[in-house]
């Protein structure tokens, strides 16, 4: 209980935990909005996904791969793999969703993020609270990064097709990959993983159908878990 | 550039929001009928960020110019981002690293 957070409203204290985080999902959006224009989507597909799909990573490899004309199989296939992880934030969250109404739990599960699941865990370990005061804890925090994420994106969009090629913003995009990819290698078995995955990637950058990124993915699965089995 | 139509760019993204959106319902609507995910199950989401992330990144620097290339401007630049992503595990510090770097190699090439 000595969080700040903890004296406020729920709603407001989820929130205010998931601010901080914001000021790293700001860029991100903008981002993610240039590169859908650069990769030739008109303005209102280039943000469109922003709020139909909203999860920044996959969207990111969507419009890469619909800028090279990637298989379409291929493309949903990939926007899925990388959202799996999801599964296990549902998993988490469901005690707590248990009860609640069943339009809570649709737009609750639309709304679910790595950031607002990670600060949303946080919280329900440490103070005991009502499932409905966690549901309004968890929508401050969800809220907050969705709210940022349409905005950003936006942004990024009306800019996108002000931006002069020279400045190659278009690199930007595995920037943001590989700001996300260091977080996620945490032991033995996440470092096997993306190495593999890693050195697997360049071997099959020529695989037809844009293949080469769900197979690398693949070994990489295949030698973490192997290795995480000892 | 893209040469696919607008109507299979809705298509790609409308399946990719049903798709994403089925994921993080799953377990919530499933409580009751299924206890808990298979513990290799729950290996494998794990090791999805590292695994995918990483296969996304490299060959967007050793691949820069379209051949396996690590001479390029983006390699360079991608490597200096990616110590200091290691390092910093911050996403401005990370992006605003590679860009001036990339910059800084452009503007003396």
């Amino acid at each position: 209980m000595n969080q700040p957070s903890a004296r406020r409203a729920p709603f407001q204290a989820g929130f205010f935990d998931i601010a901080p985080i914001l000021v790293g999902v700001f860029p991100f959006g903008i981002i993610a909005g240039i590169a859908a224009v650069e990769a030739g989507l008109d303005s209102i597909q280039a943000y469109a996904a922003s709020p139909i799909v909203f999860a920044g990573a996959s969207q990111l490899a969507m419009i890469d791969l619909i800028g090279r004309d990637a298989a379409p199989i291929v493309i949903v296939a990939t926007v899925l793999v990388i959202n799996a992880r999801m599964a296990m934030y549902s998993a988490a969250l469901a005690p707590t969703f248990r009860d609640l109404s069943p339009l809570r739990k649709a737009y609750g599960s639309y709304i679910i993020t790595d950031q607002s699941f990670a600060v949303s865990i946080v919280r329900f370990d440490q103070i005991d609270e009502t499932p409905s005061e966690r549901f309004s804890y968890y929508m401050g925090a969800s809220l907050g990064l969705w709210v940022t994420w349409q905005i950003a994106s936006l942004a990024g969009v009306i800019i996108g097709s002000g931006v002069p090629e020279k400045w190659s913003l278009d690199f930007a995009v595995p920037l943001v990959f590989m700001a996300l990819v260091f977080p996620a290698i945490n032991d033995r078995a996440s470092t096997i993983a993306a190495v593999t995955a890693a050195t697997s990637a360049v071997a099959f950058v020529s695989l037809p159908l844009n293949l080469g990124l769900l197979v690398a993915s693949g070994l990489g699965l295949v030698a973490g878990v192997i290795w995480s089995r000892e | 550039m893209t040469t696919y139509s607008p109507t299979l760019i809705w298509i790609l993204i409308g399946l990719a929001g049903l798709g994403t959106w089925l994921i993080r319902l799953s377990f919530i609507a499933l409580l009751g009928r299924v206890a808990t995910i298979p513990d290799l199950a729950m290996r494998i989401l794990r090791l999805i960020p590292p695994a995918v992330l990483a296969a996304i990144v490299t060959p967007s620097i050793t691949h820069a110019s379209g051949t396996f290339d690590l001479g390029t401007d983006r390699f360079v630049a991608g490597i200096i981002a990616g110590v200091v992503a290691w390092r910093t595990k911050n996403v401005l510090a990370t992006i605003g690293a590679g860009m001036s770097v990339l910059w800084l190699l452009q503007a003396m090439s």
